[in-house]
């Protein structure tokens, strides 16, 4: 019971989300914006700020910051411990909560100390490389549907949401090139590492940030082609299409119709993560890592960018093998089945659904997030050389594969026309 | 490529054992998925029972000692709460650590002295136990299941006489033995 809270409670905060951005974007907005001096209010430029705002302060900061807990309190279950329970509020342990305010205080209170003969500018850019990129990519995650602030309280159908005036889409940036642009801002949290690695004048931070950005660019490579069946399926690139492609039937989503591209693809982006069994660049027992000289806070933006790639896959996962948004079986006017249920058909107002979709988006992205810590404690590190012999000669030729079978599939379904 | 894998002794005498690479291997995810297995179900009993939890919270809860652990000292009283020992130097002469001092003193009795002075410094002890062993009148015991307390100067760790006896209990093996032990202890 506890667990299943623990998982639902983060996830209603984020339908609570959904409905104060439609409330702000929906509403407050345009009413800046009948004004003569707010008419820059309905720029999509703001609107987008306004967004990308909301999302990375109200859900992916707190789930990051809520996941260095979690990683600890669930190492600790499953390795027969009780984990963090010391720090308290006002007397409040709260099975450990507290503990990532502790964390976040000593880190800000901490010697911020930089090598004598490291290069300062750099070392000081390093940080902002590794995390800035982490929060750019989620402007083209879709969270909920599109939402129609006049038409909250009613029942409405796609085509009223399509012509609706105003309407907000969840999703901070709509662009068509969608997850080309993840690709390309991900492989910009490179140069994090690399920099982190040889700024700090340190042969092991150098030896952890080579180590990072050969492990990086390998995995790219099949990150983008293990994806790539996704894009045949579907035949979009931009990821609120994809998941309206998927549908909210199960049996349409994206981890049934490219069950081996989702492991594919997930193992490549765990990579890309650099989170064991991948921490090559940061073994402790062997290099300690890219981030051997850095302290207090400047170390805490590469751990938090660590935990914000680990939300951004799982949101990433969803969004394409999970139905994104969709809540299973739940159209945009409610549930479809035959008859009546206790004299009830089905039918939902525009903003319970939008709660329910919004809250299944954020139960997914909080499961991806648990599962990736379950690898991350249940698997060893690899060493360098099977690292590279997993990337190059399994899962590339594999993913090569997926997309043969996969194109062949598709053209065949297109070309005689089953269903 | 089945040869490769057959067995054979290298020069150096190492025996090469064949480890074939199949599918399963390969792909690693079976064994992933048996780890996996087995972690998420620690995982789930922890969340749900916690009866696999090893941790004990130290300074609220402690693990009970086992009944022969070897503590911290105590000296043992008689009926009038006087000490038991009669400075008989068996124990300071067994210990290898040399930790115990004794000076001897009269009581007026004639068939027995006591300790003036019956020091132990604890940061010399080695927990060996043999003074124990040694005493032939159930003077000295470790059987308080305390640690030698964390203390600040050095000579705080020497215990005192009063100390160790505000530790003791009264025994109760009678003092300097039966007096007709071949009366009442029936022989093998």
């Amino acid at each position: 019971m506890g667990i299943v809270l623990l998982f639902l409670i983060p996830a209603m905060a984020f339908g609570g989300m959904a409905v104060a951005l439609v409330g702000i974007l929906g509403n407050a907005i345009p009413w800046i914006a009948q004004h003569s001096w707010g008419t820059w209010a309905m720029d999509p430029w703001f609107q987008a700020l306004i967004k990308l705002a909301l999302l990375v302060l109200l859900v992916v900061m707190p789930i990051a910051s809520l996941l260095t807990w979690m990683e600890r309190k669930q190492s600790a279950m499953m390795q027969d411990r009780i984990g963090p329970n010391r720090a308290a509020v006002l007397g409040w342990r709260g099975w450990g909560i507290p503990h990532f305010v502790a964390d976040a205080l000593k880190m800000i209170f901490k010697e911020d100390f930089v090598p004598a003969k490291a290069n300062r500018f750099l070392f000081t850019l390093a940080p902002l490389m590794a995390i800035i990129p982490v929060f750019v990519t989620f402007a083209i995650v879709p969270f909920g549907a599109t939402a129609c602030p006049s038409q909250m309280l009613h029942v409405v159908t796609d085509a009223q949401v399509a012509a609706c005036r105003g309407a907000v889409p969840l999703q901070t940036a709509r662009i068509d090139v969608g997850l080309i642009f993840y690709f390309a801002i991900a492989s910009l949290a490179v140069y994090g590492t690399t920099l982190a690695g040889w700024a700090s004048y340190n042969k092991w931070s150098l030896l952890g940030g080579l180590r990072a950005s050969s492990q990086m660019m390998s995995y790219e490579v099949t990150m983008g082609l293990a994806i790539l069946g996704a894009f045949l399926v579907f035949g979009t690139l931009e990821p609120n299409a994809m998941v309206l492609a998927q549908g909210p039937n199960p049996i349409d989503w994206g981890i049934v119709k490219q069950p081996l591209g989702a492991i594919l693809f997930f193992t490549a982006a765990m990579a890309e993560t650099k989170r064991t069994p991948f921490d090559l660049p940061e073994g402790e027992n062997e290099v300690i890592g890219y981030f051997v000289e850095y302290s207090g806070m400047r170390f805490g933006i590469f751990f938090l960018a660590e935990f914000i790639e680990v939300v951004f896959l799982s949101a990433i996962m969803a969004t394409v093998f999970f139905g994104g948004w969709q809540f299973p079986f739940l159209y945009t006017d409610g549930f479809h089945f035959s008859g009546t249920l206790f004299g009830w058909n089905g039918q939902m107002p525009h903003i319970v659904v939008l709660i329910l979709q919004t809250t299944a988006w954020g139960l997914k992205v909080i499961i991806g997030c648990w599962f990736q810590l379950l690898v991350r404690w249940t698997m060893p590190r690899f060493r360098p050389d099977q690292l590279m012999n997993l990337g190059w000669k399994r899962l590339l030729p594999v993913s090569l594969a997926n997309i043969l079978i996969t194109a062949v599939v598709v053209l065949a379904i297109q070309a005689w026309g089953a269903k | 490529m089945e040869g490769a894998f057959k067995k054979r002794t290298s020069k150096a005498g190492v025996t090469v054992v064949p480890r074939p690479e199949t599918l399963s291997k390969a792909t690693w995810l079976p064994a992933l998925a048996k780890g996996l297995g087995v972690t998420m179900r620690h995982f789930f009993t922890n969340i749900a029972t916690g009866k696999d939890i090893a941790t004990i919270q130290y300074p609220e809860a402690k693990a009970p000692y086992p009944h022969r652990y070897r503590g911290l000292h105590r000296l043992m009283l008689r009926e009038d709460g006087s000490v038991r020992c009669v400075a008989c130097m068996c124990c300071p002469t067994a210990c290898p650590a040399h930790c115990i001092t004794i000076v001897a003193e009269e009581t007026g009795n004639p068939n027995e002295k006591r300790p003036a002075i019956f020091e132990i410094d604890e940061l010399r002890c080695v927990v060996c136990g043999l003074c124990v062993e040694a005493c032939p009148c159930d003077a000295i015991r470790m059987d308080t299941g305390e640690h030698a307390h964390p203390t600040e100067k050095r000579f705080e760790a020497v215990l005192g006489k009063t100390d160790l006896m505000s530790r003791g209990t009264q025994s109760i093996a009678t003092q300097g033995g039966k007096k007709d032990w071949r009366d009442t202890e029936k022989t093998p």
